[in-house]
């Protein structure tokens, strides 16, 4: 049987969105730091704000989701 | 190329969430049916109502066990002010009770409301009631507010002191690469050397407010625990501070992009014009969203992971629970600070925009036969 609600799902689906959002922000720092490990600090710093970017999103889509729920 | 994986992902989820619909739509009367059971079962457990009355403002402080601090609450009313303690607000069971003041007194789903002869709340009289109360998070805040003067006054004078020709000592050691960093990284790129120094106070402010609650807000007993961070309202007020200060530092040419954003078609100027006027708005009010949902959902994180111990009903499930518990709180910590950064970092990003000088590279043929006159 399926309990719970289409809020859920919802919050699932930004789940999704994020984690596809941050690994691509991974994949582009690892190279970015493989071609240049000399800026290696800029692109980290640079890579965990845009990360944060993301994140944020994906948690919008949960704030979203409790108010639905609620 | 790359984007054709993501399709697919994209594609597999839009159809298992098409697919789960009729599952969803049968499904959904048993469960109501058994989340009303759940709840006229006496001592039965439910876990949305445990970690959303845990994030929520409250008018005590829970200590342990049955042991909390009951807060005033301050009550403004026709009639005039009220205070009393919060603890007359509960019996001894912790149910909410009526308290005979000017008026009669009742919690509702935590909010102060006035009832009448019969009972039941008195929506007219409600509307006038306003409730100045020092709740749980304006506590928090107090507690907060006296932990940064204290490190930041006694950093201060350790400066007036000396001056900066000695190597800093003790707090000062502690404060300096902090202020440096918020200076060096946060204010210095996104403002530029000529204006960044009219606006570290504000930018320092809110990095260490932000901060100190954040790391508050994650320690579970007595002088944290309360949400601060994770209140919207908390958000919102900061989130109007920079719209005040973002717009009073506007000049011109920041106006003239938002309405009649140069170097475009007509056409593309009456279309930009109520998307970027939009943007104004849209950039305080993402501010408080993004902090209010990063803390919120860290502290929710957390809770319904303990919640699991509770759920499976066995004291083994914390084996799983707790070192998860840990991890989230380690990350936690890295999102406390990064969040304190963001908001200082996106705020010192828009004053920058705001206040950028007009710069004239619109026009880069002409430019670069200037430049080519000037080298011959």
């Amino acid at each position: 049987m399926v309990v719970g609600s289409v809020a859920a799902i919802g919050a699932g689906l930004a789940a999704i969105g994020a984690g596809i959002g941050i690994g691509l922000i991974g994949k582009g720092a690892v190279e970015s730091i493989a071609r240049q490990p000399e800026a290696v600090n800029d692109i980290r710093s640079n890579m965990i704000v845009m990360a944060a970017f993301v994140e944020a999103v994906a948690l919008f889509a949960v704030v979203v989701a409790l108010l639905g729920n609620g | 190329m790359a984007l054709r994986p993501i399709k697919s992902i994209l594609a597999l989820c839009f159809s298992l969430f098409i697919l789960l619909q009729p599952t969803k739509i049968l499904a959904s009367e048993p469960a109501t049916a058994s989340a009303e059971h759940a709840k006229t079962e006496e001592g039965s457990f439910n876990v949305t109502e445990t970690i959303l009355e845990h994030i929520k403002d409250d008018h005590s402080w829970h200590l342990w066990g049955h042991t909390s601090i009951a807060l005033p609450v301050i009550l403004y009313t026709p009639a005039g002010f009220e205070v009393f303690s919060s603890a007359k607000l509960v019996d001894e069971h912790h149910e909410p009770a009526v308290y005979k003041g000017n008026f009669d007194y009742k919690l509702v789903a935590g909010k102060t409301k006035i009832l009448n002869e019969a009972g039941e709340v008195d929506i007219a009289a409600s509307k006038k009631l306003w409730d100045f109360s020092i709740t749980k998070n304006v506590a928090s805040l107090f507690i907060s507010v006296i932990i940064l003067l204290l490190v930041i006054l006694t950093a201060a004078r350790a400066y007036k002191k000396t001056g900066i020709t000695s190597a800093p000592k003790g707090l000062q050691s502690f404060m300096e690469p902090i202020v440096l960093f918020v200076r060096d990284e946060i204010a210095l790129p996104n403002i530029g050397a000529k204006r960044y120094a009219k606006y570290m106070p504000f930018l320092l402010t809110i990095f260490f407010l932000i901060l100190t609650n954040n790391f508050l807000g994650l320690i579970p007993l007595f002088p944290g625990g309360a949400n601060v961070s994770g209140n919207i309202a908390f958000t919102m007020t900061l989130a109007v501070c920079v719209f005040i200060v973002v717009n009073l530092s506007s000049n011109k040419n920041y106006w003239e992009h938002i309405f009649w954003m140069p170097g475009m078609h007509w056409s593309m100027k009456l279309f930009l014009a109520p998307i970027e006027l939009i943007g104004v708005f849209n950039k305080p009010i993402s501010l408080m969203i993004r902090l209010f949902a990063n803390i919120t959902a860290g502290h929710i994180l957390v809770l319904s992971l303990v919640c699991l111990i509770f759920i499976f009903k066995t004291v083994y499930a914390a084996a799983i629970a707790v070192p998860f518990v840990i991890f989230i709180f380690l990350i936690e910590l890295l999102v406390a600070f990064l969040q304190a950064y963001i908001f200082t970092m996106l705020t010192a990003m828009y004053i920058g925009m705001a206040s950028e000088e007009a710069h004239h590279d619109h026009h880069p043929a002409t430019e670069g036969a200037d430049k080519d006159l000037a080298h011959h």
